[in-house]
């Protein structure tokens, strides 16, 4: 049975060559190697972490956006309601001031309608007075010519006077 | 790498040549040994044609034409008390030939070993003996392309750092993680794993490169390394060292004063101490047998379906034509099997041991 009789020759060299691989493959393979890995676990996961993170601080700032831009399309909304109101209001109160202008205007040309026919009414009296007055010198003068003509007017005259 | 590997083939067909030229002169034994095959032919011996293949040899046979045995020789390295130290290539002791009174045993308790002989041929006695033998130099080729392979991967770690793995490290790297993260973190747990992950990868990766290599039937494989009990043996006796040297006092604490165990299992006769002592020993001869039995197995079974081919070609040349083509359909199958029992048995052997690294580091608990 020499298949399970062990060969003491090859246990020396079995265990001196697997002891040197052994310590060789520790110190110039399996170190660096397990550290590698473990440094590469390390840098994966604080990667993820990091991702992670950026992901959420992502959110946060859309998030955000999306407020400020609700907030500023209410504010337009307004800023264009006021807009608007201003418009109205300025318009109305065009409308208001050009209405009274146009009053003004029309009451002073009114006026100055009324001035101007005033101006001649008293005119056309001044030259209706001295016409008058021209008329009654022309019949004086006719009529004085007769005494009893001149008696009668001065009765009259002083009826006048009299009833005054 | 590609350099060393054709240094290495390099080497081997200089060795070849060297051993070729060793046969070549000897004219007389060539025609001795066309004879001695043509009756070794009739004789066909599958049990001992597979126990050659198997069992551990002092040069590393590659082929024999027309009863000319190829073989790289390799250095044989004995001590006597009486010659001291020899020092010579294992080509000079082929064909049962005798150099400076020592030759390889045919038969008694030293068979296939080399023994010292005196004038008359008789036994004097077994040297110390520290050849490389055939196995030793797989293991040490295996051992070399173990280093290479992995410290050019822990360089590209270096050279890659924190990036995705690339080339050879991708293909191994899955296993690296998956020896660290199932076997030793689960099975040792998350405070002392880091301790032995670096000894179970090595082993891991010495049982799966050996049972692969000895899957190739040609040099540099062919060599039945983790199907020899002797390499089994000192694979399992480096867990059993580590396991008894980093155990914790709990660990001896349960081997000798088991708790829960009624005291008079304990006391007068140390029944329970005794059959836990045995425990420590079993736990890595199991190792050792199976690795070995399991390897020794398949190699055993390929061997057996092709000398089915040579037993019915003794019977008749047509029927060995006949079976061949069912011999080698069943190796091919078998070889397969023997690819899957390679990554198994590598991983039995490395959970194992992961496990009673688990058992002498686990913490007291209540």
């Amino acid at each position: 049975m020499e298949l399970i009789k062990p060969d003491l020759g090859l246990l020396f060299w079995m265990i001196l060559s697997f002891g040197t691989v052994l310590f060789v493959l520790i110190k110039f393979a399996w170190r660096p190697i397990l550290a590698a890995l473990k440094n590469r676990e390390r840098s994966i996961s604080k990667s993820l972490l990091a991702a992670q993170r950026a992901r959420e601080e992502m959110a946060k700032i859309e998030f955000g956006n999306e407020k400020i831009t609700q907030l500023a399309k209410i504010e337009r909304e307004n800023l264009l309601k006021e807009a608007k109101e201003l418009k109205n209001k300025i318009i109305e109160e065009a409308r208001e001031s050009a209405k009274l202008d146009a009053k003004k205007i029309i009451e002073e040309a009114r006026q100055s309608v009324q001035h101007e026919k005033n101006q001649a009414i008293n005119e056309i009296k001044n030259q209706i007075a001295t016409l008058s007055v021209d008329i009654a010198e022309k019949i004086l003068k006719q009529r004085l010519g007769d005494e009893s003509l001149q008696k009668e007017l001065i009765n009259d005259l002083i009826k006048d006077i009299d009833l005054n | 790498m590609h350099k060393v590997l054709f240094r290495l083939f390099f080497t081997s067909i200089l060795v070849i040549n060297l051993q070729n030229f060793s046969f070549g002169n000897e004219e007389h034994e060539k025609k001795d040994s066309i004879h001695n095959e043509e009756t070794a032919v009739e004789k066909f011996n599958p049990g001992n044609f597979i126990f050659d293949h198997i069992k551990d040899n002092y040069s590393w046979h590659l082929y024999t034409y027309k009863g000319n045995h190829v073989a790289i020789p390799l250095p044989v390295i004995l001590y006597t008390k009486t010659r001291g130290i020899g020092l010579f290539w294992s080509s000079k002791l082929a064909h049962g030939h005798t150099y400076k009174g020592f030759k390889i045993a045919h038969e008694g308790d030293y068979k296939d070993k080399i023994i010292e002989v005196n004038e008359q041929g008789e036994f004097l006695s077994r040297p110390l003996d520290i050849s490389i033998t055939k196995n030793v130099a797989a293991i040490m080729i295996s051992g070399a392309l173990l280093i290479l392979i992995f410290v050019s991967i822990a360089n590209s770690y270096k050279r890659r750092e924190d990036q995705a793995p690339k080339g050879i490290q991708s293909l191994l790297e899955p296993l690296i993680l998956f020896i660290r993260d199932d076997v030793a973190r689960n099975s040792i747990g998350e405070k002392h794993y880091e301790r032995y992950t670096p000894f179970l990868l090595t082993i891991f990766f010495f049982i799966l490169i050996n049972n692969l290599m000895g899957l190739i039937p040609i040099f540099p494989g062919g060599a039945n390394v983790t199907g020899n009990i002797t390499v089994t043996l000192a694979l399992a006796l480096f867990t059993f060292i580590i396991t008894t040297f980093t155990g914790n006092k709990n660990y001896w604490k349960h081997i000798f004063n088991p708790p829960g165990v009624p005291w008079w299992l304990k006391l007068p006769v140390p029944l329970i101490p005794f059959i836990e002592l045995i425990g420590v020993i079993i736990k890595p001869f199991v190792l050792m047998i199976r690795l070995f039995a399991n390897i020794s197995a398949g190699h055993i079974i390929v061997l057996g379906f092709f000398s089915l081919i040579f037993i019915f070609g003794n019977m008749k040349p047509v029927m060995g034509f006949a079976v061949s083509p069912i011999s080698i359909a069943f190796t091919i199958f078998m070889s397969f099997l023997e690819l899957l029992v390679a990554f198994i048995q590598a991983y039995v052997f490395t959970m194992l041991s992961a496990i009673y690294f688990g058992m002498a580091t686990e913490e007291h608990h209540e």
